[in-house]
């Protein structure tokens, strides 16, 4: 059932690094992350990670393997075959610190940008009354892991340092969309998220979505329907009259 | 004397752990005023919590309107087998609905039951359904909430001061390996930070453990690389006590194929909505294991179970959903009996038990994990199961209203903390555990720094030299042969595992320990290889004293307790002892060793006592200990 398996991993840090090649045992059902661990254990002590659950469920193991951005916990390796040679990597769109560990903070000062939770205003905690249907929508992107594989293939930033100062990211971007839809979230959020958070860069070719480990339907849940919330609000010359009426009043 | 140690910061309240207790702990220092930071060994929002999938234990009445505090208490006494610290478990029990409620102000998102309220399920050995939850993913939910929360809080010291760290700064990827004290007080704390290696002082008054547990010591786990008990073992280093650690929570369902997931956490929920635990005989086992003490609640005829789901007035519940300890010893004997699945497991269907659809919109992440680890689909067909180390309900002693150890200053809020869940915890009692006393420890800690008045203890240099001391020295000489660090923790795991597991017998016991003492001599040879940044065989070869000193906690209290309850199960000494029943065995470090003694359960108040019938009463405690009750009640 074992075999010698040929892994290519990066190693380095932030001022140099290359590609080292490694020959490891792999077993029937491990993953990528057990073979990490195993070169830990083996041959490499040193080998700086990071991880969680082994679960899916922590977003923690991302990293690019054979070039594709996925989490090492979920990436089976009988997904390959015992001849090629597996290649990880770190995720390319944020800075590496060492090894497949990079720098994340982009995300974090990204995150303290959108404007949290408002609650309602004359509802105590505890008379919160919401219905299945309503909340489902932004339950679908509170599954959410944070394991940053959209916010580092998104083309927007992927290899366009510049644009990460005014572009939010599908993570944050989603997150707007998820209080935008929450039924009791007393702030209105469209404005802001063209204007401020940068969902105007979005053009909806759907590699977000396609790399969420959950399978959230970034693109056509959350993005698209934000897209529209924004055109109905900035540039339907309607609301834009009923709101300078509304405003003078 | 010179120290390396190039950054220091000072706070009112340093919490240690980034789980749900504490962040909750977190906000409630930052709310009362305190400059509070909080240490996370992960990425903040990474936590352990972010495993929990079933479900917060909190008596709201939503779908039961019989439900209260009182029920939720009593569940939660008897889940413990009485050996609960009664004034936590009362606490936790009236405090939970408000602490669930106070998340939806923060802007979690329940499933809610059709009149708009937050929904609740079943769950195993609570008399109603009471758990908040959000499909088979609550933590993340509740991680999350507070994660943005703490967002939040600094957002709004952002609008006034102009700096979001002001009162609450999180410092992520960094392990404290040091408590520093001054004549006895908490004075501060001692870490690196993972990803440069560089070492960190935080000065503080006050410090909130909220480490979690102990699990990464067992081979087969559903805890992650953080449960090394660093909380437990800090307070202990410091002159805290810790109790109940021979209480270790194995949860009946992890997965246990293929290998690389086995330990991998399949949630109660599973048999809360319906899910049935059968054997390779195909009989619904648990039917056979009801114990005595809860012959009135379980049903007696797979009918009669299947009937409470629809009509829980009239029909009593399956026996699936006994207590965890119940249930993992009953699948143990099963697969010890020839009856198990082909990987040494159980089956657990629920596949023809309820329609697809139904399943993949209660267990979604369920049905994702054994489709994607597994090549299983769990509509169409069971689950091969098997238990896991899961909890540990042992940890630091605490006051229950204030959280606060025997330390001065310092504070236990969580699974590092002991006594609420008594021998045995209550699925859905943990996350509303963490809200409940992660609140009051953030309460207490404020409280202890204003007591102070402006005085604050101070750190030493020669303690903080010391503790650098400690920190580098996997990097310098051994004395004899060096020691991997991953396989001195392989080799740990196996012994608990197999020594000191869910079945313990004295031989094995004694045998564990003395083979601890062998590793305690390896551990000193244990060497890093590499640099200082973010080098993960540093790392763990600093956890493994922590995990060392804790498995020795496990074990001595499991070789002290000649009777099984709970969490504890002595093959030699079956069965519950009264006498036990009212002795928790305290953990302490002196000179360097571990000693133990033994001192009473804290006494139940007679209008808690109240809530129990005699002859439930009289099951568990002392034939003397019911004489007085019943002399006090003829008074």
């Amino acid at each position: 059932m074992s075999y010698q398996a040929r892994f290519r991993i990066w190693r380095g840090d932030a001022d140099s690094g290359g590609m080292a090649d490694f020959e490891v045992e792999v077993n029937e059902g491990e993953v990528v992350l057990d073979i990490i661990h195993r070169l830990q254990a083996t041959q490499a002590s040193d080998l700086a990670v990071r991880w969680n659950c082994k679960a899916g469920k922590c977003g923690s193991c991302s990293a690019e393997v054979n070039g594709m951005p996925r989490l090492m916990c979920m990436t089976r390796m009988n997904t390959f075959t015992e001849q090629e040679t597996i290649i990880v990597t770190p995720l390319r769109g944020f800075p590496v610190i060492r090894d497949l560990v990079t720098d994340v903070s982009f995300n974090y000062a990204k995150a303290r940008e959108i404007p949290s939770f408002a609650p309602p205003k004359d509802v105590p905690a505890g008379e919160y009354r919401m219905q299945q249907t309503d909340v489902e929508r932004s339950q679908e992107f509170r599954k959410c892991i944070e394991c940053y594989l959209c916010q580092n293939t998104c083309h927007v930033v992927r290899d366009h340092e510049e644009n990460k100062k005014a572009f939010a990211g599908p993570r944050y971007l989603m997150r707007i969309a998820e209080l935008d839809m929450h039924p009791l979230d007393a702030r209105d959020r469209k404005r802001d998220a063209q204007t401020s958070h940068g969902l105007g860069f979005c053009n909806i070719t759907k590699c977000c979505t396609e790399v969420c480990p959950e399978h959230i339907k970034i693109t056509d849940n959350a993005l698209i329907p934000m897209k529209e919330r924004v055109v109905d609000r900035v540039y339907d010359p309607l609301v834009w009259l009923g709101s300078k009426i509304r405003r003078r009043a | 004397m010179t120290t390396t140690t190039t950054q220091r910061h000072s706070y009112d309240v340093l919490v240690i752990g980034a789980g749900g207790a504490g962040l909750r702990a977190a906000i409630e220092a930052r709310e009362q005023g305190m400059r509070t930071a909080v240490i996370s060994k992960s990425l903040f929002g990474k936590a352990h919590t972010v495993m929990a999938e079933g479900g917060a234990a909190a008596a709201m009445g939503n779908v039961n309107s019989k439900d209260s505090w009182q029920v939720h208490f009593r569940d939660t006494m008897r889940g413990g087998k009485f050996l609960n610290n009664p004034r936590m478990a009362e606490l936790h029990a009236k405090e939970a609905p408000d602490r669930v409620w106070e998340l939806e102000t923060y802007g979690a998102l329940f499933d809610r039951t059709p009149d708009g309220k937050i929904s609740q399920r079943n769950f195993g050995g609570h008399e109603y359904p009471r758990l908040a939850h959000v499909g088979d993913r609550t933590g993340l939910e509740m991680i999350r909430t507070l994660q943005q929360k703490i967002v939040s809080l600094q957002q709004d010291d952002e609008r006034e001061s102009g700096d979001p760290e002001k009162f609450l700064r999180v410092f992520h990827e960094t392990t404290i390996t040091d408590l520093l004290l001054d004549g006895g007080s908490v004075s501060g704390a001692f870490g690196y930070f993972r990803d440069t290696g560089e070492f960190v002082l935080f000065e503080a008054p006050a410090v909130v453990l909220a480490t979690g547990g102990i699990g990464k010591s067992f081979k087969v786990t559903s805890n992650s690389w953080e449960y090394t008990g660093d909380g437990h073992a800090l307070a202990l280093r410091a002159g805290g006590t810790l109790i109940n650690m021979e209480f270790v929570q194995f949860h009946p369902t992890g997965m246990v194929w293929p290998p690389s997931v086995k330990g991998i956490l399949v949630t109660e929920s599973v048999r809360g909505d319906g899910g049935v635990l059968r054997n390779s005989e195909n009989r619904r086992f648990m039917f056979d294991y009801v114990p005595e003490v809860f012959k009135a609640q379980y049903a007696d005829t797979e009918a009669e179970g299947d009937r409470w789901y629809t009509d829980p007035e009239n029909n009593k519940r399956p026996p699936e959903l006994l207590p965890r300890d119940e249930v993992a010893r009953a699948i143990n004997s099963e697969v010890k009996e020839g009856r198990g699945s082909p990987h040494g497991g159980v089956f657990l269907d629920v596949s023809s038990r309820l329609p697809a659809d139904v399943i993949i919109k209660k267990l979604p992440s369920m049905h994702h994990q054994f489709k994607e680890l597994a090549d299983v689909d769990i509509t169409a067909e069971p689950m091969e199961v098997g238990p896991t180390c899961h909890y540990v309900m042992g940890g630091v002693e605490v006051d229950a209203d204030t959280t606060a150890a025997r330390v001065p200053g310092l504070f236990a809020a969580g699974e590092v903390a002991g006594g609420m869940h008594g021998s045995n915890r209550l699925g859905g009692n943990s996350l509303s555990d963490l809200l409940v006393f992660g609140r009051r420890a953030g309460l207490g800690a404020a409280d202890y720094v204003r007591s102070l008045g402006g005085r604050r203890p101070a750190v030493a240099e020669a303690d903080l030299a010391a503790a650098e001391r400690t920190a580098l020295a996997p990097f310098g000489e051994p004395e004899g042969e060096p020691e991997n660090p991953y396989a001195l923790h392989a080799e740990l795991q196996q012994t608990m595992n197999d020594l000191v597991g869910i079945i313990r017998r004295e031989a094995e016991v004694r045998e564990a320990l003395a083979t601890l003492d062998r590793y305690d001599a390896r551990a000193r040879r244990v060497r890093a290889t590499g640099g200082r940044a973010f080098n993960p065989g540093w790392h763990l070869a600093l956890d493994l004293r922590n995990m060392l000193l804790v498995s020795r906690c496990v074990a001595m209290a499991a070789l002290e307790r000649t009777e099984s309850r709970g969490g504890h199960t002595r093959e030699d000494h079956p069965g519950m002892d009264p006498y036990w029943r009212g002795i928790n065995i305290v953990l302490a470090v002196q000179d360097g060793q571990v000693t133990q003694h033994r001192q009473p359960v804290p006494a139940m108040r007679p209008d808690l006592l109240a809530l129990f019938d005699r002859t439930e009463l009289g099951r568990y405690v002392t034939t003397a200990e019911l004489a007085a009750l019943n002399g006090e009640e003829s008074r």
